[in-house]
């Protein structure tokens, strides 16, 4: 029963991401939309838990939302795929399940 | 004749995802018009309101970074970056925007807007504020 978690807040404003990691199970996806695409990148004080996240999940982005905030694909921490609005709506399909994390 | 006061514009929040940048954005160029000392500072998530590049093609929502640009022309030209947020953030200097004015005392020699300064110096700078504004 994979899940789909959706996260729309900056990690280095609010706990909902890290919150997010920390209940997500191996085999889920995890989408950033909004402010929680600027959590993409490289070398930041929240790369390392996004890393790990990584070794036994998906992690998307939606492209659009890391382009308005000025971070350029070449950023983003390795593993991470970038999604388009029509992306979103297949991750939704895909999963049985969607959890947004407010 | 206005008494003069120190404003500042404190902005801590990423743009586009709330409206605080945008709604922080028009107030100061509004207090341009009041002839006050104004100052803004950038921290926290409020760094990504004056990153380079940001397109907003892919959000519908309008691009008003380039309005910052704009900022020097109405003498509001003291812009305080705080360090730490851009590194926690893994920003730099260098992935923010020109900002610049021209010193008319100089021939108008364009000088940059904004001030590097460390945790320590923003709550010092903060600390000399007769009005501060939160966004």
């Amino acid at each position: 029963m994979a899940m789909l978690h959706i996260v729309n807040k900056s990690p280095f404003e609010k706990t909902s991401f890290g919150s997010c990691l920390n209940h997500a199970k191996a085999g889920d996806s995890i989408l950033m939309i909004e402010d929680a695409s600027v959590g993409a990148i490289k070398n930041s004080s929240f790369s390392n838990q996004l890393t790990s996240a990584l070794t036994d999940k998906k992690v998307y982005v939606l492209g659009g939302d890391l382009a308005a905030r000025g971070i350029d694909k070449s950023r983003m921490i390795d593993g991470i795929e970038v999604v388009d609005y029509a992306g979103f709506v297949d991750l939704t399909v895909n999963n049985e399940t969607t959890q947004s994390w407010l | 004749m206005m008494a003069t006061k120190k404003f500042m514009f404190v902005n801590r929040k990423a743009p586009y995802g709330t409206s605080y940048a945008l709604e922080s954005l028009e107030v100061v160029l509004i207090s341009a018009a009041f002839d006050q000392e104004v100052s803004l500072a950038f921290l926290d998530d409020g760094v990504y309101q004056i990153t380079k590049g940001q397109d907003t093609t892919g959000i519908a929502q309008k691009n008003f970074s380039k309005a910052y640009k704009a900022l020097g022309d109405y003498d509001i030209n003291k812009l305080y970056v705080e360090e730490e947020s851009l590194s926690e953030r893994g920003l730099n200097k260098d992935d923010l925007m020109d900002l610049v004015w021209e010193d008319e005392d100089e021939d108008w020699a364009e000088k940059p807007s904004i001030i590097m300064v460390n945790r320590e110096q923003l709550s010092d700078v903060m600390a000399e504020q007769e009005v501060t504004l939160s966004f």
